[in-house]
């Protein structure tokens, strides 16, 4: 056992780091300090900076126009993006569709699609959750019919994230009615410029947008778009979700609410004195950062793990279940440091997408504040999204203990 | 970064729990337990002939070689089993903060006697009124003699040697005192666990030798608290793991309501949590040793997570394998009843989770700034 990090890690934590500093844009930066989702120039700025450096999407293999970076030095890399509050780049495109399209697509799919994700030309949202359909996915009743060499689109997604930019969603479909549920499903790459296809926004409680339904009424699919073979969608969307066991920890986007809530507890008058001084709020801050520690180092576990090691993935059956709650307290705790503050609407204030466009909220002056509410109710959706904690216990029970 | 075991350290777990299937079944620790002593000399007498009381010890300071993961891979296999005798205070405690003093002929001399296995060496050192904190010590050394009291001192009853810290204007120096000296008195008491314990007062008690002089003492046993403090937690997730393994045998096979009692969500659910509160303990554990390496203040900080994680896991993992046990995980004859007493007795041990937040909370540093974290700059 060694417990340590290599020099050489450490000296390219310390590459990385410079390069972001000398090449994120200042106006980006300061924005990212805020606690919304970031505008799509944004994101794609900053993703043609890091393409060019051959760095937009590490973690897929180097003949794509990845790397061949060990484990670590990919979760370093995301570790300091979070660090300089860097936009988030397309999750979907980056880390859903980026791994399945390099392993399961064709060569014609992976040329015709993987360069635009790199460079940020072209976004991508997730069709999986249904109106009927959450939780029980495979349940799933948008249908496609092939009709020549066209498949036919009907049915309807809800909870889309990013639909209202998306270029391309890619969808899980029925293909087929006749076998058993998972069996009947394939993995569609749809343009969402197609006739027949209906955005609709969702309005979420950080009065922001992210979330969308999207409509799809005969839409005519090139059956070119389908990756691999029909019916085998579910074993794709399974690899997909299960491909890169660390990233739903969340746990660089924690380590940075954490020192957050640092930073606005320390600029918080509390009476006389600090509210980084009040003890009770100072016990719940060090017992999230314990937390946030244990999180991380169990991080470091996975990534040193054989990926089928039975030890490695009792503790990755964790990193969902409790990054979400840790993400979740972190955002409420910062509230909580705004007092008063910590209770007002904070539309985006450089933001495309607001519900009220009446122009009200407290005068904040601290970057670091600005968004700290949306962000808390937005993060209520942690341990609901991409597998409930409910349904993450119950895999654990199952999976890890045999129950 | 290595997170197995190497093939030395593989053999040393498998050692331990050969010893422990031998001689620690459940009924050879009642009979321990009756016996009343706390120690079973044949058991020390084969820690020694094993090598474990010196198998986490530098060479330089008479042991073999190992380090932090060597006597992590003995407390944890200690702690399956609920080991009686007070390895962690004498190995760790005592050998940890000899070695972090400068060589002498004396030092030398009490780390021989205690690896070969003839010294059984503590540390006296707690006080009631530093409720864990490591720093505050009211016993006074003036003039060859210690004054005061010194409570929870595991194995007191039964050591050779006291390592005693005590104040004097200088500062914390530490002493050695024979426990038989006259000014000595131990009120000896059982723990929850069954470990024995007692409370020492000294008064006016006759010093045999300094082994660090006023103002030198706290560095030493700071750093001897540091390597106990990742034995325990070590011991922790060694139980831990132990109560996890008997609910999941015991909800598997207990029929209630035509079914067992396995098939129960919320008993699923509440397993889960046991076993996430587990490995992270673990995780931070490996963290805690990473820290041991590291200066002063992000050691501490370090350990003070470590230990805050790890004492509400404890808690938590001990009592839900009660809860899921039912009445029956209330018995002094089931296995569980005693886990749950050493996990309550090691959340309190050396501080709680109050006192280690507390102590992190005073150590504010930024992730990206701290030397014991993955993310170190």
């Amino acid at each position: 056992m060694n417990f340590d990090i290599a020099p050489e890690d450490e000296a390219f934590r310390a590459e990385v780091r410079a390069f972001i500093t000398a090449h994120l844009p200042p106006d980006i930066a300061r924005r990212g300090q805020h606690d919304y989702h970031s505008a799509r120039e944004d994101v794609q700025r900053w993703m043609r900076i890091l393409n060019a450096k051959g760095w937009s999407a590490p973690h897929w293999p180097a003949r794509f126009g990845g790397t061949d970076w060990s484990p670590l030095r990919k979760y370093i890399f995301q570790d300091e993006l979070r660090r300089a509050r860097a936009p988030v780049l397309d999750r979907c495109a980056l880390d859903l569709l980026g791994p399945v399209l390099c392993t399961f697509g064709s060569p014609q799919q992976q040329a015709r699609f993987l360069p635009p994700i790199l460079n940020g030309d072209e976004w991508w949202c997730q069709g999986f959750s249904e109106p009927g359909s959450g939780s029980d996915l495979a349940s799933l009743r948008t249908r496609a019919d092939l009709d020549g060499d066209h498949y036919i689109v009907n049915g309807q997604k809800i909870w889309t994230s990013e639909a209202h930019y998306a270029d391309w969603i890619f969808a899980l479909v029925r293909t087929d009615q006749t076998v058993k549920p998972q069996a009947g499903i394939s993995f569609l790459l749809i343009d969402m410029k197609s006739p027949g296809i209906v955005r609709r926004p969702i309005w979420s409680i950080d009065e922001g947008l992210t979330l969308n339904e999207v409509f799809f009424d005969n839409v005519r699919v090139p059956a070119e778009n389908l990756i691999g073979e029909p019916g085998s969608g579910w074993g794709y969307a399974k690899f997909l979700l299960t491909h890169e066991r660390t990233t739903s920890a969340v746990v660089s986007h924690t380590k940075r609410d954490v020192d957050q809530v640092r930073h606005l507890a320390a600029h918080a008058r509390a009476g006389d004195g600090l509210l980084i001084d009040e003890p009770a709020f100072a016990a719940k801050l060090a017992r999230l950062e314990a937390e946030v520690i244990a999180l991380e180092w169990s991080v470091m576990r996975v990534l040193h793990a054989a990926e089928h090691d039975a030890a490695g993935n009792a503790v990755a059956s964790l990193l969902k279940l409790r990054g979400s709650e840790l993400s979740e307290r972190a955002a409420l705790l910062a509230a909580e440091a705004l007092g008063d503050h910590g209770l007002a609407a904070m539309p985006d204030p450089e933001g495309h997408h607001i519900l009220h466009g009446d122009g009200l909220s407290p005068g904040l002056t601290d970057d670091e504040a600005i968004g700290v509410t949306a962000k808390a109710m937005f993060r209520r959706a942690t341990t609901i999204y991409g597998g409930a904690s409910e349904i993450q216990r119950t895999l654990i029970a199952k999976s890890i203990l045999g129950l | 970064m290595d997170f197995n075991l190497s093939g030395e350290q593989q053999a040393l777990a498998d050692s331990v729990a050969r010893f422990t299937a031998r001689d620690y079944s459940f009924e050879a620790r009642r009979r321990l337990i009756e016996a009343g002593t706390g120690l079973d000399p044949q058991h020390w007498q084969t820690f020694a002939e094993l090598g474990w009381l010196g198998a986490g010890l530098a060479e330089d300071a008479g042991g073999y070689g190992g380090g932090p993961v060597e006597n992590m891979i003995i407390m944890e296999g200690f702690g399956r089993t609920l080991v009686l005798e007070p390895f962690l205070p004498v190995a760790l405690f005592a050998a940890q903060t000899l070695a972090a003093l400068p060589a002498s002929a004396l030092r030398d001399e009490l780390l021989t006697g205690i690896v070969a296995g003839d010294a059984l060496i503590v540390p006296a050192h707690g006080e009631l009124a530093a409720r864990g904190a490591p720093d505050h010590v009211e016993t006074t050394f003036a003039n060859g003699r210690i004054t005061g009291t010194k409570s929870l001192v595991i194995g007191g009853h039964a050591a050779t040697q006291l390592i005693v810290s005590a104040r004097s204007t200088e500062g914390i120096g530490l002493y050695l005192v024979d426990p038989a000296a006259d000014g000595v008195s131990a009120r000896r008491y059982r723990l929850l666990d069954n470990q024995h314990a007692a409370d020492l007062q000294f008064d006016e008690a006759p010093v045999l030798e300094t082994l660090a002089h006023p103002g030198e003492g706290l560095a030493a046993i700071s750093t001897g608290l540091a390597h106990t403090l990742t034995g325990l937690c070590s011991e922790a997730v060694g139980a831990m793991d132990t109560a996890i393994r008997m609910t999941r045998d015991y909800i598997t096979t207990r029929r209630q309501f035509g079914t067992t009692l396995s098939t129960f969500q919320a008993l699923q659910h509440r397993m889960a949590d046991m076993l996430v509160e587990m490995e992270l303990s673990r995780s931070i554990l490996y963290q805690g040793i990473a820290a041991l390496d590291q200066p002063g203040a992000s050691r501490d900080r370090g350990l003070a997570a470590m230990k805050a994680i790890v004492s509400s896991a404890a808690l938590f993992v001990g009592r839900s394998a009660v809860q899921l046990h039912g009445g029956i995980g209330m018995t002094e004859e089931l296995a569980i009843g005693h886990t749950y007493r050493r996990l309550f007795v090691i959340a309190g041990q050396f501080g709680g989770e109050s006192l280690h937040l507390k102590t992190l909370a005073g150590l504010p540093r930024s992730f990206w700034q701290e030397t014991t974290s993955p993310a170190a700059c």
